[in-house]
């Protein structure tokens, strides 16, 4: 077991210190590129809080859905194999609802200030 | 072609021969330039490099000028339908009342510049967040979702017998590659499983008439005004198949920028997109198969990113950029789940 602070907090005051002290030192290309680097380890620090229970609920829900067991990565490939062959559809409520769910966990990681997402998640 | 657009480093190219025939061309394409000013490469594309220059001396005002060429060495990918078909279908357009460039000159081996053509600059904005953004072009956003239904009109009335030699695109040959594509990456994607078994489903059969398809019309590559449309650029992923295949990719969200209830670039309804291409001589739109186009535009955008992807992964670019764009597919998943499993509220 580590010491704290933990990765998240790290990262967190990390990405603080390049966006408020470091980016108003910078101009042109290297402000662009500091940006995307600040907006990389923001996505690395969302991962590391909300992945865990993220991938539990995926787990659960497949698990549910397909009807066994299996790691996350065996379950999603039986899902895409079912779904290609036609075993399930869009008809399917579940299949909907897993689909929806599993998508708003990544975008909440992804891209949290998609437009589409903060839709859909202020429609929830 | 963008005043907005950064000027890169001239690298890889010998700056001196290169502005040396660049002068002897204009000179014989405009007898009277004395010199060439103002010489800059233009940001964006990879793939090719286009450089802004004035032809000076040739009147009472220098003539701004774009050459757009292919890196020496450089290999277009197979779907591109290479420079010098660009160059063609450019005329083709601005002959048809198409806003485009006038092409000059196409580059002959003489030329000693490559592969590429010579065109007009024209003035505007392509950057898709100042078009939607800027108080320039507020009084003109409502007005370009049907000033852009004419301009496809009049693309797809380009007679086909006069097009260059192109590829033939069909919704099923092109799912086809794009399931390869997939495939290839090996991660499970079940939002892109339903969207393929969608398509594949529905893909049109037997399109009532083919035509010239433009094949990247959105916003981004479209140069805008406050007057309206100046230019349809990038024609290197033009072919030929089902025209709706237009209307539709215009609408889809990546190319909404945030705007996401103006279907049309950000800008535009569909009704004003149909009532342009209506009025314009391109009868009356397929409103299933624009959605169709649209679904299938988020997909491919979709398992674009897995190529991307795969190009960090592989080594061949580790930036930044790439590694964080590759994470960017979840937005096309929800935009085909809005599309093909919108939640009742």
């Amino acid at each position: 077991m580590q010491d704290s602070p933990q990765p998240q907090e790290i990262v967190a005051v990390v990405s603080a210190m390049l966006r408020d002290t470091i980016l108003p030192q910078l101009e042109g290309r290297a402000t662009f590129d500091l940006r995307v680097a600040i907006n990389a380890l923001e996505l690395v620090a969302r991962q590391l809080t909300h992945a865990d229970s993220s991938n539990a609920a995926e787990h659960a829900r497949l698990k549910a859905l397909l009807g066994k067991d299996g790691d996350l990565t065996a379950l999603n490939h039986a899902l895409s194999q079912m779904i290609e062959a036609g075993a399930l559809t869009l008809g399917n409520p579940e299949l909907c609802e897993h689909l929806w769910a599993t998508t708003m966990d990544k975008l909440k990681i992804d891209q949290p200030n998609y437009a589409a997402y903060i839709a859909e998640l202020k429609a929830e | 072609m963008t005043p907005n657009s950064a000027p890169a480093a001239a690298a890889e190219t010998d700056t001196d021969d290169f502005e040396a025939a660049l002068l002897v061309l204009v000179r014989r394409v405009f007898p009277g330039t004395g010199a060439i000013g103002n010489l800059v490469r233009l940001s964006g594309g990879a793939s090719q490099e286009t450089w802004a220059f004035e032809a000076i001396g040739t009147s009472p005002s220098p003539l701004r000028m774009i050459l757009r060429r292919s890196p020496p060495g450089y290999t277009a990918p197979f779907r591109a339908a290479g420079i010098e078909t660009e160059a063609a279908l450019m005329q083709l357009a601005y002959q048809a009342g198409v806003p485009s460039p006038l092409v000059r000159h196409v580059l002959a081996p003489q030329d000693n510049l490559g592969r590429g053509f010579l065109m007009d600059c024209v003035e505007g904005e392509t950057i898709p967040r100042k078009i939607l953004r800027d108080d320039a072009f507020a009084s003109i956003r409502p007005k370009l979702a049907s000033q852009l239904g004419g301009v496809l009109a009049r693309i797809h009335a380009i007679d086909r017998t006069k097009l260059p030699k192109l590829r033939h695109v069909t919704a099923a040959s092109e799912l086809n590659e794009l399931k390869n594509a997939y495939k290839k990456d090996g991660q499970p994607r079940p939002v892109f499983d339903v969207a393929f078994r969608w398509l594949e489903e529905r893909a049109p059969q037997g399109v009532a008439h083919d035509t010239l398809v433009h094949g990247d019309f959105r916003n981004g590559n479209l140069m805008i005004g406050p007057d309206g449309v100046r230019a349809v650029l990038d024609w290197e992923l033009a072919h030929t198949g089902d025209p709706m295949e237009d209307l539709g990719w215009i609408c889809v969200n990546s190319w909404r920028f945030g705007h996401i209830d103006k279907p049309v670039g950000g800008f535009g309804e569909i009704a004003d997109l149909a009532e342009g291409y209506r009025v314009a001589g391109g009868g009356n739109v397929d409103l299933d198969r624009i959605k169709y186009w649209e679904t299938f535009g988020s997909l491919r955008w979709g398992v674009m990113c897995l190529g991307m992807l795969a190009r960090f992964t592989s080594g061949e670019d580790r930036s930044v950029e790439r590694a964080v764009i590759s994470r960017r597919a979840s937005e096309n998943e929800i935009d085909l789940l809005r599309l093909l499993a919108p939640r009742t509220r």
